[in-house]
């Protein structure tokens, strides 16, 4: 006799198969406990394939159709109820497929109520009814093949057999075991213990823990992860599993299962296992504490669960690792894989199986730490780390803190046990593996820490693709991009286009009342990415033709069309950069730096010359002409006085127009002449300084130049706080002068850098160019009144949108830069930035 | 923009009746992106100039250029409003509309009087330099003295600019000489990015009447009124450097290539050559990388041995020449299954090249970086993984055979690198090993003793 069916448990994550006869009450129930969209029915895909939900003619195109949803829907993750007679264990076979394609659990729920009510229910439907035959032998297929559904590879089976079972009956909603994402730490995750008993201890001390208590605490609640493999090989096994054990079962710990433990769980079952790798080791230990131990330790192993994720999904932990498309997943597949990492089916010259090395393909969002293979130094591939450096092997434990991201460790004691291989030492600090076109190509979505998703459009990509394919540096250096900057409104004075006013009021009304204004450069932007040497090129970046740094220009460019000047105007950074002490203090061995190169005759010689010399000597030509007529004609007593004054203002004009490009060209001779204005040092090791204040980024300049000055040009700066008059006056004269002097302007920035998150950020800066710039740009004769009114009616918000989230992209690179992500994931950011610079937007601004 | 029409036939004064203007008088009119104003700097009986001087609205020109041509972004700083151009003859017309019909009420014996006349041009756009202005004005009976302009008196380095001060001077009747300046200005500019419009050039054209059939550089003419056409490639024309036009230079090079190498068709030899390699192959599906126009893919298809084609190509304008060039529109559904083109690039892994029988790539790895080639060898031979791969490449060893060709010189403006043999086979040969294919290597075109064939090609098989 079974006792009542009072609930269900389902999966979060998972596969439900309703399966029962027609009128066993199947769709109403699934209405009742799931959300509409969670239910996949057959009935329906038939009405959508074929307009009627009973017409059996269009079944297999209807079930085409249905597998393709839940399949669709188990990858994204989401909890998918089928609803269909599934009675016959070919139409359940092909469910299962897909659940275990896609590792989520599967749960069968049988409506094994009366054939009698089925029939009685199917009579009493309006809309169509199912042969009577039709409902006797889906009830007697269900009834003979009911049995053998755990076989079929149901994870849990429930069978609802009466009337009230099937209206009492509650559904309950589980996590799954490795769903830890509510729990943030903070953590302290430590690689294989394997019996180090002391070692442990010690790193636990090191990492602040309370190591004379009993469980050992951390005093401000950290919790520490054991990453696997606590057992084999080390003296202390016994030792090590009291303290893990303690600190779980206490709540200061977490553990997951490693391959050590799985094998010593069978020996302990008294399974024949070899008992090699340490594990006689173990076992000769357990034993001297008594059986009594030994079942604890059972029992404990029966509690891990083999990965976990955690801190709402930024951080998964898994004993060998795990592929992003497995995490949180559930089945033999993904425990397999977690527990022994994938393997190509080979063995090396060690006898040890060859690793596929998972990581080097990573591109999840998701940090990944792992252990299971010893490492000489823990290092970030891609977003993921092995903490494993092989502490019974003499080398040391190593615990990496998360969120700080900050790696601990403690040198082992002795060599406890002879490696059988040596460490492997091929992981890189670089990606290796190569970009796809699936990265770039089509309408994509990058998601940004400033402001969420950012679409790039299949057409932008498309230009972008064959810049950056024929054109671009190797996307390997190409690490960041430069925004596009907008100026503020057009100004309402008399004679201005663009003043200060405006540029302030923008951030007054943002919110913002600290601003800097930076001198702006008329040079050409670039982007300076320095090593201090080619071996850090190379361990970094993964260059390996000895270049220790690139110049690239706001597309991607190389700067310069032969290498020789860049290598030279690197060198100078290099050396700046080093008497100013910037490597040391910053702990880096690489930099990326945002400059303008002067002048711009250099890198735009073709453009100056073709366009604005051109305009400048037909302008002066024709309008001599002009005047030396006009006065032929009014010497003749022709009244042509206010022709003659318009002609005479329009030459001024073009004069003035010709001085102000001029200004902004010299010859130079490869890297001779040039000057770099660097004003932002974007990134470092271990630190995107981009979200440092401007303040810091401009001192450490000034230290460079006054170390260093040759070749450098200084970014002059001003402070403003909006909320003192005086000093916006005084910016304001500042940049009155400055500009009269024949500058471009300035560009006004918050102090703090970056300002606002989560889709809500101010833009990074505007510019405020000067009344002579402005004449290369809006053309000699733009003062005119009427020509200044027309132009004031520029519409500024597609290119602010641009700059913002331009911006987005470019921070979200250096992010996943610094990061070690994988190289496709900084470069479909950088990419973005490309494809967004192909929008059309008025290019004046 | 400015002319001077000056008679010095006596009464030269009779200019006025001609071009009904009165030489006391100051006539002015909107010609829509601008005001013209016409007006007599001189007029006595021996010499007398009427000077034709628009006003151009810089604002307004800049804006309705960027109607007219949806994503050109035109820049404000622009020559239009000084030089001559297609849009004096604009001008022209509608000032002296009356005389260019041929008609003169007041005196109409003067309409067929050819007169000693100078036309004056203080700047004009002359693309193909003073030589084109004579080839031009000369046939027609006028004798040209052309000027050129310096970019900057403070850069001399830099030079001349494209404008030339122009004065030509000839017998001829005022309503020939308006006609000559009409048609001739556009072509002397050749932008293609101003014309005014469709209808515009078929009256220019018309305006031209018998003179321009019978001139002997009636195909420059005419050539160059055709230059127009849309700007297909805005998007990347927004991508491009500072002053860098990524289709004229792309057709540049080509055209380069094309005139280095045309005496010995080879473009044709060669892809004759891959295409023998593919049918030797045994064909079955192909995938073109870098497929350029289509050019191999056309000979492709018409291989009864090969059942499908890709091209891949980085360029989306390349890409819908070679749609054009094989009628991919007008193929039956089954046919259309068999060729698709595809925007792929070589330094990016992709999954729809992979399972080829055969992988071409002709005259594409110098296109490459040569630090990127690691990075293409392995998307190509590591992860598409065809059956096999025909690649050709120039032999730089050739190249001193070459008479356009400097001996330190690529073939291609574009081209990364091009190798010798020795290095092409030291190439394949690493390639070879990496991936497990094996390879031989043939050339294509003449063979000579020392510098072996201008082509070379590599076919490897897995």
């Amino acid at each position: 006799m079974r006792t009542a069916l009072t609930s269900i448990k389902i999966p979060e994550l998972g596969l439900v198969v309703l399966c029962g006869a027609s009128g066993s009450g199947k769709s109403t129930f699934a209405r009742r406990h799931f959300a509409e969209t969670e239910i996949v029915s057959s009935d329906r895909c038939r009405a959508l394939v074929g307009d009627d939900e009973t017409d059996q003619s269009v079944t297999p195109a209807a079930f085409e159709l249905l597998h393709k949803i839940v399949d669709k829907r188990l990858e994204l993750g989401r909890l998918t109820v089928v609803d269909a007679t599934s009675v016959k264990p070919e139409d359940r076979k092909s469910l299962i497929e897909l659940a275990r394609r896609t590792d989520v659990l599967a749960t069968a729920l049988v409506f094994d109520l009366p054939l009698a009510l089925c029939l009685e229910r199917n009579g009493e439907r309006r809309d169509r009814t199912t042969p009577e035959h039709a409902i006797r032998r889906q009830h007697a297929t269900l009834r003979r093949t009911a049995k053998r559904l755990r076989k079929e590879g149901f994870a849990r089976v429930y069978t609802i057999g009466s009337a009230s079972e099937l209206d009492s009956v509650e559904i309950v909603r589980t996590k799954l075991w490795n769903d830890r994402r509510d729990d943030a730490g903070p953590f302290d995750i430590i690689g294989d213990v394997h019996g180090c008993h002391a070692e442990l201890v010690e790193l636990l001390g090191e990492l602040g823990y309370d190591t004379s208590a009993e469980p050992i605490a951390h005093p401000e609640g950290r919790k520490a992860v054991f990453l696997g493999d606590l057992v084999d090989r080390g003296p202390g096994v016994a030792e090590v599993l009291e303290v893990a054990m303690s600190m779980v079962a206490a709540g200061t710990a977490l553990c997951i299962l490693g391959n050590h433990e799985n094998k010593l769980r069978r020996a302990l079952a008294g399974r024949n296992v070899q008992l090699s790798h340490g594990l006689a080791e173990s076992l000769e230990q357990l034993e001297a504490r008594g059986p009594e131990f030994s079942e604890q330790v059972a029992g404990f192993i029966d509690s891990l669960v083999s990965h976990y994720v955690l801190d709402g999904g930024r951080l998964v932990v898994a004993h060998a690792g795990l592929s992003e498309r497995y995490h949180g997943r559930s089945s033999g597949r993904v425990r397999t894989l977690a527990l022994y990492g994938d393997t190509d089916g080979e063995t090396d010259e060690f006898g040890l199986p060859v690793r596929y090395e998972w990581a080097a393909d990573y591109r999840g969002e998701a940090a990944v730490v792992y252990g299971h293979t010893p490492v000489p130094a823990a290092a970030w591939v891609n977003n993921t780390i092995c903490l494993d450096t092989g502490a019974v092997f003499g080398g040391e434990l190593t615990a990496l803190r998360w969120p700080e991201r900050e790696l601990v460790s403690v040198a082992a004691a002795r060599e406890h046990y002879a490696p059988i291989r040596p460490a492997a030492d091929d992981a890189p600090r670089h990606s290796t593996r190569h970009l796809s076109l699936d990265d770039v190509l089509g309408k994509h979505h990058v998601d940004t820490g400033l402001m969420g998703r950012v679409t790039i459009d299949a057409e932008r990509s498309s230009a972008a693709l064959e810049v950056m394919s024929r054109f671009a540096v190797d996307p390997r250096w190409l690490v960041y991009l430069p925004p596009t900057m907008a100026p503020a409104a057009a100004s309402r004075r008399e004679d201005f286009l663009e003043h200060p006013d405006e540029a302030f009021s923008l951030f007054r009304e943002a919110g913002v009342s600290d601003l800097i204004c930076q001198e702006k450069h008329m040079g050409s932007r670039a982007v300076l990415i320095v090593a201090r040497d080619a071996a850090a090129a190379q361990s970094r970046f993964g260059i390996t033709n000895d270049d220790a740094g690139v110049i690239v220009t706001r597309t991607g460019r190389p700067f310069f069309g032969e290498p020789g000047a860049a290598r030279i105007l690197l060198e100078r950074l290099r050396e700046a950069a080093e008497a100013a002490g910037t490597w040391d203090q910053l702990g880096t061995d690489w930099l990326v730096v945002d400059a303008e190169l002067l002048p711009w005759s250099a890198k735009s010689a073709g453009l100056v010359q073709d366009l604005y010399a051109a305009v400048g000597a037909a302008g002066t030509s024709v309008l001599e002409a002009a005047s030396h007529l006009l006065s032929g004609a009014r010497g003749r007593g022709i009244e042509l006085d206010s022709l003659a004054q318009r002609t005479r203002k329009r030459a001024e004009h073009v004069e003035q127009y010709v001085d102000a490009y001029r200004r902004y060209c010299w010859q130079v001779e490869g890297a001779e002449g040039i000057e770099m204005a660097p004003f932002q040092l974007l990134a470092a090791e271990g630190e995107v300084l981009a979200r440092r204040p401007h303040s810091w980024h401009l001192e450490q300049i000034d230290a460079w130049i006054s170390a260093s000055p040759d070749g450098f040009r200084r970014t002059d700066r001003r402070s403003v706080d909006l909320d003192s008059d005086a000093s916006v006056t005084q910016a304001t004269d500042w940049w009155l002068s400055m500009t009269e002097a024949g500058g471009e302007g300035m560009v006004v920035k918050p102090s703090s850098s970056i300002v606002g998150s989560g889709g809500h950020i101010a833009l990074p800066g505007v510019k405020c160019r000067g009344r002579s710039y402005l004449r290369i740009i809006y053309g000699p004769e733009y003062l005119e009144p009427v020509n200044l009114e027309r132009l004031r009616g520029r519409s500024l918000g597609r290119k602010m949108s641009l700059a913002r989230r331009e911006f987005a992209l470019g921070i979200e690179a250096l992010d996943r830069f610094v990061a070690n992500e994988h190289l496709s994931r900084v470069h479909e950011c950088v990419f973005g930035v490309l494809a967004l610079e192909s929008e059309p937007v008025d290019p004046r601004l | 923009m400015l002319v001077s029409l000056t008679s010095t036939t006596p009464d030269a004064r009779d200019l006025g009746f001609l071009l009904h203007k009165h030489p006391d008088r100051v006539r002015s009119v909107d010609v829509g992106f601008g005001q013209a104003h016409v007006f007599y700097p001189e007029a006595t009986q021996h010499r007398c100039t009427a000077t034709v001087f628009v006003e151009v609205d810089p604002v307004g020109l800049a804006r309705s250029q960027r109607r007219n041509r949806p994503g050109g972004l035109e820049p404000y700083v622009n020559d239009r409003p000084y030089v001559a151009s297609s849009m004096l003859s604009v001008a022209l017309a509608r000032l002296f509309r009356t005389a260019m019909s041929g008609k003169c009420d007041a005196r109409p014996e003067l309409v067929e009087l050819s007169l000693d006349l100078e036309v004056e041009l203080p700047v004009v756009p002359v693309r193909g330099g003073s030589e084109v202005l004579r080839r031009l004005f000369e046939p027609l009976g006028y004798e040209v003295e052309a000027q050129p302009i310096a970019l900057d008196t403070h850069f001399r380095p830099w030079g001349d600019s494209p404008y030339f001060a122009v004065r030509v001077s000839g017998r001829q009747t005022v309503r020939r000489a308006l006609e000559h300046l009409y048609v001739l200005l556009p072509v002397l500019d050749d932008r293609k990015h101003y014309w005014i419009g469709q209808d515009e050039i078929d009256k220019l054209l018309r305006r031209g009447g018998d003179w321009v059939k019978s001139h002997p550089e009636t195909q420059m003419i005419s050539r160059r009124y055709l230059r127009f056409g849309g700007y297909a490639r805005e998007a990347l024309s927004r991508l491009a450097e500072a002053g860098e036009d990524c289709d004229a230079v792309a057709e540049h090079h080509e055209g380069m290539e094309q005139a280095i190498e045309r005496p010995l068709k080879l473009s044709e030899q060669r892809l004759e050559a891959v295409a023998d390699a593919v049918r030797a192959l045994g064909g079955g599906r192909v995938v073109d990388l870098g497929c350029g126009e289509g050019r191999l893919l056309e000979r492709l298809v018409a291989e009864p041995a090969v059942t499908e084609v890709l091209g891949i190509d980085v360029s989306i304008a390349a890409l819908q020449r070679a749609q054009r060039r094989l009628s991919l529109d007008e193929l039956s559904e089954r046919r259309r299954e068999q060729i698709s083109l595809q925007q792929g690039a070589l330094t990016y892994t992709d999954p729809r090249v992979c399972g080829f029988d055969i992988a071409t790539m002709v005259e594409v790895i110098e296109h490459v970086d040569i630090e990127r080639l690691d990075v293409l060898a392995e998307v190509v031979f590591g992860h598409a993984v065809p059956g096999a791969v025909v690649l050709t490449t120039p032999n730089r060893e050739y190249n001193t055979k070459f008479e356009h060709l400097s001996p330190a010189g690529l073939r291609h403006g574009d081209h990364r690198f091009e190798w010798t043999r020795s290095e092409f086979a030291a190439w394949a040969h690493s390639v070879s090993d990496r991936f497990g294919y094996s390879f031989e290597i043939d050339g294509i075109g003449p063979q000579d003793p020392d510098c072996g064939s201008p082509t070379q090609m590599a076919i490897f098989r897995r």
